[in-house]
């Protein structure tokens, strides 16, 4: 296995996402005295408990105060620290944007900002807790790099790749338990680099966090069913985006279906389209995710059915999908 | 230890030099934010030809004292202090707010040698400040950080959760400043969002508070020794009691001059104001100096 993880499948399936990233702390902080914690009243609830009790002069919980927590952490980064914060997605983009926007992304500081209760993930607490809205928000200030890894496992090679790489960062993780998409972390993962998890020529769909294993299953499904052959890509690095990726799903299989537990507007399935109208070529698209409306309170699989963004809302949107052409034709009569 | 009578000159001779220079800064770029500028250049001298460790041939040696300027507007004083230090060409100064400029209004920390953080949006400064001496305790560092306020940006809220979490932490290593110059871009800030009494609000967050008069070197320098020597576990908030356009007599204690532009005339009337009132701090120091 690379990168030292220690733990096997079994522990990714015991472990949730957020107690993997906690372990990744601790291992980062017993190699690196530079490495500091952060959160602001959520050291259980972002599993970063372990760090505090093993590095309580490392650790600062600065209460319910998270533009103040980006402005200290943006203060150690200067002066030589890397520093992790954590708390929930919403308020680690909204709550404190303007503070990641100049302290952390315009200063350019090597900070990490884990984002956990990311999408719809903390499902009953409502849209106050939801963070549909956060990737069109974070993508958009330069300097950040953003990911949203699919799985615990995928979520240790973020945080590595996080700390080796200079610069702040956007991880934006759910919280609970993730289906295991990977069994181990030795995939070839690397930042802005999309991983097929899934190979096919009829149709790509380009995924992102806990729709990755969503795809990936409808892709087995729709094979073994309707003998599609569905790609799915990983598209775990949201910025910057593997460009390539797309554009040769585009040339390979003119579909395309993007999936994402956040807003249409601003998120993955924007950023795909950017990538495919520059590009100059076209194809059958269509995006699946939060349809610019509040979530619905439930349980987060009960959010994902109902917004049509797990496997059965996959398959049905690879099976519509299959019946458009892209057209290549002259009249746009039927577009209009 | 007291300030002698000669470095008291010496300062006073320095925040004049840079009161002119940020003047004419002004007149190069057309406009600026001298009101507050001049409201703050006392201390800002102060700190930098006094108290402060800084390395002028290493502007980012890592020991160094650090200085925030949460109030970042104020770039238009604090680029002619960190040019007449030698951190960055002077002649920098006569491209201020242009286009193409390396500077504008709010100074790049990644452009600008000396600036030790990118301020501009109000309420930041001071957690910035406050990780900045945290970060001195955990890499087991003795550089002191300073951090200047202005206080219509006490409007924001995100200072207070600063405040608190300075006062949790005990952060002793960092010694803060309000530069209270009692005017704000829409008028007093007692009119606009009322401050008083703002010493008490610092205290009740559990910060060591004194006010003195912002605008007098040697008052300055007795708080700062006095922040120094603090053994408490409270951190020091100096209130600097200061005059909006300090030193230019037409500007002095108006809020429209938060922000404003100097033609010739002005420019020229400005310069003699400065000079007349130079001389005037100088001859106190003469009677009041030893």
């Amino acid at each position: 296995m690379a990168g030292g993880l220690t733990y096997t499948a079994i522990d990714s399936t015991s472990l949730s996402t957020a107690e993997i990233y906690g372990q990744a702390l601790v291992e980062l902080g017993e190699k690196h005295p530079e490495v500091v914690a952060l959160t602001a009243d959520l050291a259980k609830s972002t599993k970063i408990g372990d760090f505090m009790k093993k590095f309580p002069d490392r650790f600062f919980n600065v209460g319910i105060a998270e533009q103040n927590m980006f402005g200290i952490a943006a203060g150690m980064a200067r002066a030589g620290l890397v520093p992790f914060l954590s708390t929930f997605s919403q308020f680690a983009s909204f709550r404190s944007a303007d503070q990641l926007h100049t302290d952390l992304c315009y200063q350019n500081v090597n900070a990490k900002v884990i984002a956990t209760h990311s999408g719809t993930s903390f499902g009953q607490a409502g849209s106050t807790h939801h963070a549909i809205c956060d990737l069109a928000l974070v993508r958009s200030i330069p300097n950040l790099t953003v990911i949203c890894p699919a799985d615990g496992v995928e979520t240790y090679n973020a945080v590595m790749a996080a700390y080796n790489t200079p610069g702040p960062f956007y991880i934006r993780i759910n919280r609970g338990f993730d289906r295991v998409l990977y069994k181990d972390t030795n995939y070839g993962f690397e930042l802005g680099k999309a991983v097929t998890v899934h190979e096919g020529s009829d149709i790509t769909i380009i995924a992102t966090g806990s729709c990755v294993f969503q795809a990936w299953e409808a892709a087995q499904f729709l094979d073994t069913n309707d003998g599609l052959k569905v790609r799915v890509l990983d598209m775990h690095t949201i910025k910057p985006i593997d460009k390539e990726a797309i554009v040769k799903a585009v040339m390979d299989t003119r579909r395309i279906i993007t999936v994402e537990d956040h807003n249409v507007i601003g998120g993955l399935g924007s950023a795909v389209a950017e990538v495919m109208a520059e590009a100059g070529k076209g194809c059958a698209f269509k995006k699946l995710g939060h349809q610019d409306c509040f979530a619905p309170i439930g349980l987060h699989e009960d959010i994902m059915n109902a917004v049509g963004i797990d496997s059965n809302g996959i398959i049905s949107a690879v099976r519509e999908t299959m019946k458009m052409d892209f057209e290549e034709d002259d009249n746009w009569d039927d577009e209009v | 230890m007291p300030l002698s009578k000669t470095e008291w000159l010496a300062l006073e001779k320095k925040a004049h030099e840079l009161r002119m220079l940020t003047l004419d800064t002004t007149h190069w770029a057309g406009s600026g934010h001298i009101g507050g500028g001049m409201s703050a250049l006392d201390v800002m001298t102060v700190l930098y030809h006094k108290y402060m460790k800084i390395d002028l041939k290493n502007p980012k040696w890592e020991d160094r004292d650090r200085f925030i300027l949460s109030k970042g507007h104020v770039g238009i004083a604090y680029a002619p202090l960190l040019c007449d230090l030698g951190y960055n060409d002077k002649e920098m100064l006569k491209t201020f707010n242009l286009s193409n400029s390396m500077m504008g209004m709010h100074l790049d920390s990644n452009k600008i040698a000396g600036v030790d953080a990118s301020t501009g949006s109000l309420g930041h400064g001071l957690s910035i400040a406050v990780g900045t001496a945290l970060a001195a305790r955990v890499l087991g560092k003795d550089y002191k950080t300073y951090v200047l306020l202005g206080d219509g940006e006490c409007d924001e809220g995100s200072n207070w959760e600063a405040a608190m979490s300075a006062a949790h932490y005990k952060v002793t290593n960092m010694i803060s400043f309000v530069d209270r110059n009692k005017c704000m871009i829409d008028g007093k800030t007692e009119d606009v969002m009322r401050l008083e009494p703002l010493a008490d609000k610092w205290e009740s967050f559990g910060f060591i508070v004194k006010t003195i008069d912002g605008n007098n070197i040697k008052e300055i320098c007795e708080a700062i020794d006095f922040a120094l020597a603090n053994e408490t576990d409270k951190p020091v908030m100096i209130i600097l009691d200061t005059v909006k356009g300090c030193g230019i007599d037409f500007m002095e204690g108006d809020y429209t001059w938060h922000y404003g532009s100097l033609d010739d005339e002005k420019y020229e009337k400005a310069k003699i104001a400065l000079q007349e009132s130079y001389e005037k701090r100088i001859a106190r120091v003469e009677k009041e100096g030893k």
